[in-house]
């Protein structure tokens, strides 16, 4: 079963056309890449399928729900963690976790049980209690994640997680993003730039350059397709995305802030 | 289980039509306001500091500005002390600081991928909106609940009852929610915190000087006094003058209709306009 199916996507700021009819699907379960360089059109495709965004032109449906006529149906059943740091640094970690789980209409009896699990589940038991700000990049990263599961959602979207992250941190992130996806179920679509991430964790992969998308396919047939032996998936990302503009400075500017803000 | 065209559950969507009742849609809507307040709580809680900082600016202007113009004739202070008279004055001007740039946060929320993440929650834009100015109403009535009890250490004449104390906290929350409302419409038109910066400081000072906050409206020319007739401010300075110091004109509920139906307009623009941009 397709969890998401997104069909000629376009998306326009003013002037701008930064995606030209994209097309791709999810399955249900899925840990789903979405590759590409800056100004590729990536984080275009997640404003629209978050509903912060109305398409040009095209239609995507979340579990069967249309983003743009049923933005409602859609926003409960998805969570997402932006690229920026957003979690509230003035706030601990259970109390941002409240927040959202009060946006959410959790109810009442539930919500502590819910937030204790999700502590526990994303290892920030022992920080709970303490104000975001001293919490180091990983751990603000595993607290978004939490915040986004408090209503468990059946899609979650990933604006490049792991950006700015150590490897050592990288790596717990996807640890509890693929166990999540194997224990729970979720279906989890992923904006990366890291080939070697996107080859590790997910099963499926497009490759977005200039708007569209220019490749689809398990990391191994994306590597069949080059027909080198050998081939890697850099290879790949370099041969779909050769003739793509290298991505604009208000994306470069996002990725540089996040990672400021990372250390 | 079986699945629409595009591979929705059908359990899914019963659910969700389920859950769009009134009765959840309202409780949603409180519960929206109450947990973004409820945030704000603890971020007072925890700064002190900021609160300090912020009571200095109106204790300078009632302590020194009052003690320097109290001696002026011709400001209109209707017969009491000017301290008292410049009392409600101060308690407006130091809310409308603080529900002005209350915007500013919103920028930086926008800038840092917040605003997104409470937009993609299914709550209506609106209670966003009231959550927020609720969180700035929280702020100035902390601020404004110190000032007064400054006021009361330094004796200056006030209407000290249980009913006026209320009334003036009730409305001090009223119109930072308006004024913060307004905040958030500048907010959403511009797009870096140094433009909203600029136009803050462009709107605040006309606000108050073409106000009664410092001097009365009869002291006005005809140009100016126009002007006041259209500033919440002035509004929110008669209520508080009538309560707290007992003069002036006797409309407190058209002063309170004038806010409430200001409110109201300011709450549904911003709903509409916030925030134009996302990224």
């Amino acid at each position: 079963m397709r969890s998401l199916v997104v069909e000629d996507v376009a998306v326009r700021y003013g002037e701008v056309e930064a995606v030209r009819g994209a097309s791709f699907s999810v399955e249900a379960g899925q840990v789903f890449g979405l590759l590409g360089p800056n100004g590729a059109g990536k984080t275009s495709i997640l404003r629209v399928l978050t509903t912060l965004v109305r398409p040009a032109g095209g239609k995507a449906w979340i579990l069967g729900h249309d983003v743009e006529a049923e933005p409602a149906a859609v926003r409960r059943l998805i969570g997402y963690v932006p690229q920026a740091l957003s979690a509230d640094g003035s706030l601990t970690g259970r109390e941002n976790i409240l927040l959202f789980a009060r946006l959410y209409s959790v109810p009442r009896r539930d919500r502590t049980a819910r937030i204790d699990q999700l502590l526990e589940l994303m290892e920030l038991g022992p920080a709970a209690d303490r104000v975001v700000r001293t919490y180091s990049g990983g751990m603000v990263r595993r607290l978004e994640i939490a915040c986004s599961l408090v209503h468990h959602p059946r899609f979650l979207l990933l604006d490049e997680p792991t950006v700015g992250l150590d490897p050592v941190a990288s790596r717990a992130v996807w640890g509890h993003l693929t166990s999540l996806s194997k224990e729970t179920g979720l279906t989890l679509l992923v904006t990366t730039h890291s080939m070697h991430e996107a080859d590790e964790h997910c099963q499926r992969l497009a490759v977005m350059s200039g708007g569209v998308v220019r490749g689809e396919g398990t990391p191994g047939e994306l590597r069949a397709s080059l027909g080198t032996p050998g081939g890697t998936l850099e290879d790949v990302f370099a041969a779909l995305t050769a003739s793509a503009n290298k991505g604009d400075l208000r994306d470069i500017n996002r990725s540089r802030r996040t990672a400021r803000r990372l250390g | 289980m079986t699945s629409t065209a595009h591979g929705a559950p059908r359990d899914v969507l019963v659910e969700e039509v389920a859950r769009l009742s009134f009765g959840h849609a309202t409780r949603s809507y409180l519960q929206t306001v109450a947990a973004m307040v409820g945030a704000e709580w603890q971020r007072v809680r925890r700064e002190p500091s900021v609160l300090v900082a912020r009571v200095a600016q109106p204790l300078l202007w009632l302590l020194v500005f009052g003690a320097a113009v109290s001696g002026v004739r011709g400001l209109g202070s209707e017969g009491v002390p000017y301290k008292a008279f410049l009392v409600p004055g101060v308690l407006a001007q130091s809310v409308l600081f603080v529900a002005i740039f209350s915007g500013l946060a919103i920028i930086w929320e926008r800038d840092l991928g917040i605003t997104q993440r409470i937009l993609v929650t299914p709550v209506a834009r609106s209670a966003i909106i009231v959550g927020k100015a609720a969180s700035a109403a929280l702020r100035a009535v902390v601020q404004v609940c110190v000032v007064l009890a400054v006021v009361y250490v330094t004796g200056i004449p006030l209407r000290w009852s249980v009913p006026a104390i209320l009334g003036a906290v009730a409305t001090v929350g009223l119109c930072t929610i308006l004024l913060s409302a307004v905040s958030m419409v500048i907010a959403s038109a511009v797009r870096s915190r140094e433009q909203f910066m600029g136009i803050g400081q462009l709107v605040t000072l006309p606000l108050l000087f073409a106000s009664n906050a410092l001097y009365s409206v009869s002291v006005m020319p005809t140009w100016l006094r126009a002007v006041s007739q259209v500033n919440p401010l002035t509004y929110e300075v008669e209520i508080l003058r009538r309560l707290l110091v007992g003069v002036g004109p006797d409309r407190l509920a058209v002063d309170v209709l004038v806010l409430l139906g200001g409110t109201v307009v300011a709450v549904a623009v911003a709903s509409v306009t916030f925030p134009r941009r996302v990224s």
